[in-house]
């Protein structure tokens, strides 16, 4: 059972960010100005240890949140997706006009039992 | 009374060592009015190599500026105060075109708070004085403050000049050479700028450079050839710069935003006078420059026998709030600054609904009429629910706030403090106990007390927890600046006798 997935949109650009960049990783934000907005960025870029949660995999990307934000997040299921839009973050969509943007949803009551024990 | 909007040329380019200069690689991107989507400008898409071109010019330049007398740099700072204040309405109506808030504002708070600034830290820089300490009869102990050298700046789209006059003065004062990166949603008010005070610092003093954060934003943020980066926006951002701060083992300072309660005790109730009007009022301003602000009181906590009455009275004055043409100064919420935003605050709403909170007002988009209708414009909203609710807990950073009741001064507090973040809140009250004492127990670092969105130069801002540490608009910000050197001087011609 997942906690998050990815529209058709976005991960046609998380494909074509691969090819340039080769690996990446996903990183939830939070805060001002860009802040709750997904992060993209070579995988080596950012230091992670026990204080990041791995959500799950996206096109082979994995997506990280920070341990304290996710306490929050925990109950929601996340769809990443693209907008058109100028974001200010050093995430690689950035350049191409483009961002991506989180829609979520609260768990199902089953879902919650199998992802929250 | 209306403004249009301003007239741009068709592109600009960065401003290093004194000159706009067009970046290296030749590319630009388009700069849109979130007004109506209409084009602004062509501004630089800079890559490392235009960073680096900065780079050079302020460490050049470092030497020579880091030795000039305070007085001669409070005199530079003063007259970059009085350029603004002297074209205060041209730079109000181009930050409105480009950031998208009403003229109201730009013209009475954003460009006059900016000018005063720029004059707080040139007064500071005259009136403050080293040390020096007798630790015995032959020995003193002198310090002398020194800057640190080059120092990067990123800067936010929410107050795109405000930000910069808060960041510029206090590093310029204490001798400092600057690169800034302004937000690629805002470039103009910072071109302007530049464009208006080009000849008063020395070339390589100042320099502006224009791009995406993982083209330009980085390479700053990351060289070995600054000596401090100070940042303002999100966290994971704030957690790479501060990565790539400790690769160079280089101080930072960050502001990371927030999620402020904003709380109303049943005091504030107790006569229907000019203070309970002021506390409304107070609510009200989570909708201030549409929310985009890192301090925005985004969830009102009202004590629960007061709720009902006091939460009549805010809806009644939210719905009265004047959305429309941000050029008109009756005009009170404008448009978000872009459209990413645009999407990220209707995705919230959605949230808020799906997890049970109840749309008190708004709740929607706003269409305006004719150009205004391509702009991104989003209705004053009240949700209503609980702290746990995402809506709660994550900076939507749009004209929408959450509310919930309490019971007593405890379950104020639990709320207030039950958040990542730490930058601001707000206390109302008439009750002398509490207006010390619930300040003291919030987690933050401004609380305002019967008032809220107030940023004065000479009170220090900056953030607890998530929200940062550092702290701006405050002569303490220069330290930030700063190295100490510590000449510990003997005055004895006797030899300490070990050898």
């Amino acid at each position: 059972m997942e906690r998050i997935a990815i529209t058709d949109k976005a991960a046609t650009v998380v494909r074509k960010l691969k090819e340039q960049h080769g690996d990446l990783i996903f990183h939830q934000s939070g805060g001002c100005c860009d802040g709750s907005c997904p992060m993209i960025f070579e995988k080596e870029d950012m230091y992670l240890d026990e204080s990041d949660v791995l959500l799950g995999q996206l096109e082979g990307v994995n997506f990280y949140m920070n341990r304290d934000q996710f306490e929050y997040w925990k109950h929601t299921f996340l769809t990443i997706d693209i907008t058109e839009g100028r974001g200010s973050s050093f995430s690689l969509e950035i350049p191409m006009g483009i961002r991506f943007i989180v829609h979520s949803r609260m768990l199902t009551e089953e879902e919650n039992k199998v992802l929250n024990p | 009374m209306s403004y249009t909007k301003p007239k741009f040329k068709t592109q600009y380019g960065n401003f290093i060592n004194g000159k706009f200069i067009d970046p290296v690689g030749g590319a630009y991107f388009e700069n849109r009015s979130p007004v109506d989507n209409s084009l602004i400008a062509k501004y630089p898409r800079s890559q490392k190599e235009d960073v680096e071109l900065a780079l050079d010019a302020a460490n050049a330049a470092k030497e020579a500026w880091g030795n000039t007398s305070a007085a001669e740099r409070a005199a530079l700072l003063n007259k970059v105060a009085d350029i603004i204040e002297a074209n205060l309405e041209e730079f109000a109506v181009v930050e409105t075109c480009d950031n998208g808030k009403p003229i109201r504002e730009t013209l009475n708070a954003d460009v006059p708070l900016a000018v005063d600034h720029w004059r707080y830290f040139a007064s500071c820089i005259r009136a403050e004085e080293g040390t020096a300490t007798e630790l015995d009869a032959n020995t003193l102990s002198m310090n002398i403050r020194e800057p640190l050298g080059v120092v990067g700046q990123i800067i936010p789209w929410n107050f795109p000049l405000l930000m910069l006059s808060w960041k510029l003065p206090p590093a310029l004062a204490t001798g400092n050479c600057v690169i800034l990166k302004p937000a690629e949603q805002t470039p103009s008010s910072a071109t302007l700028l530049m464009e208006k005070i080009a000849e008063v610092f020395p070339p390589g003093v100042v320099n502006v450079v224009h791009g995406f954060g993982p083209e330009a934003g980085k390479p700053l943020a990351s060289s070995p050839r600054v000596d401090k980066v100070a940042f303002t926006g999100e966290t994971t951002t704030g957690q790479l710069i501060m990565q790539y701060a400790s690769k160079n083992l280089n101080p930072v300072t960050m502001e990371l935003g927030g999620k402020s309660p904003n709380i109303f005790f049943n005091s504030v109730m107790d006569a229907d006078d000019a203070f309970l009007d002021k506390a409304i009022e107070g609510a009200v301003l989570f909708a201030f420059n549409q929310g985009e602000v890192c301090t925005c009181p985004s969830r009102i906590l009202v004590q629960e026998d007061i709720y009902d009455k006091f939460m009549a009275r805010v809806i009644e004055r939210t719905k009265a709030i004047v959305q429309d043409n941000p050029y008109d100064v009756n005009t009170m919420v404008g448009a978000q600054a872009s459209n990413d935003q645009y999407e990220k605050i209707k995705s919230y709403i959605n949230i808020g609904k799906e997890e049970g909170a109840k749309v008190l007002c708004g709740g929607d988009v706003r269409k305006l009429d004719g150009d205004f209708a391509n702009g991104f414009y989003i209705q004053p909203t009240i949700l209503e629910g609980h702290n746990k609710m995402r809506v709660f807990q994550e900076e939507i950073f749009g004209p929408v706030v959450c509310v919930t009741k309490f019971k007593d001064e405890a379950e104020a507090l639990e709320i207030a403090n039950d958040t990542l973040y730490g930058l601001g809140a707000g206390v109302w009250t008439r009750d002398a106990h509490q207006l010390y004492q619930i300040p003291r127990a919030i987690k933050a670092g401004r609380v305002w007390v019967n008032c809220y969105h107030a940023y004065p130069a000479h009170a220090p801002f900056g953030g607890y927890k998530k929200s940062g540490f550092g702290r701006e608009t405050h002569l303490m910000m220069m330290d930030h600046y700063r190295q100490t050197k510590n000449m510990l001087i003997s005055y004895d011609k006797n030899k300490l006798g070990f050898f």
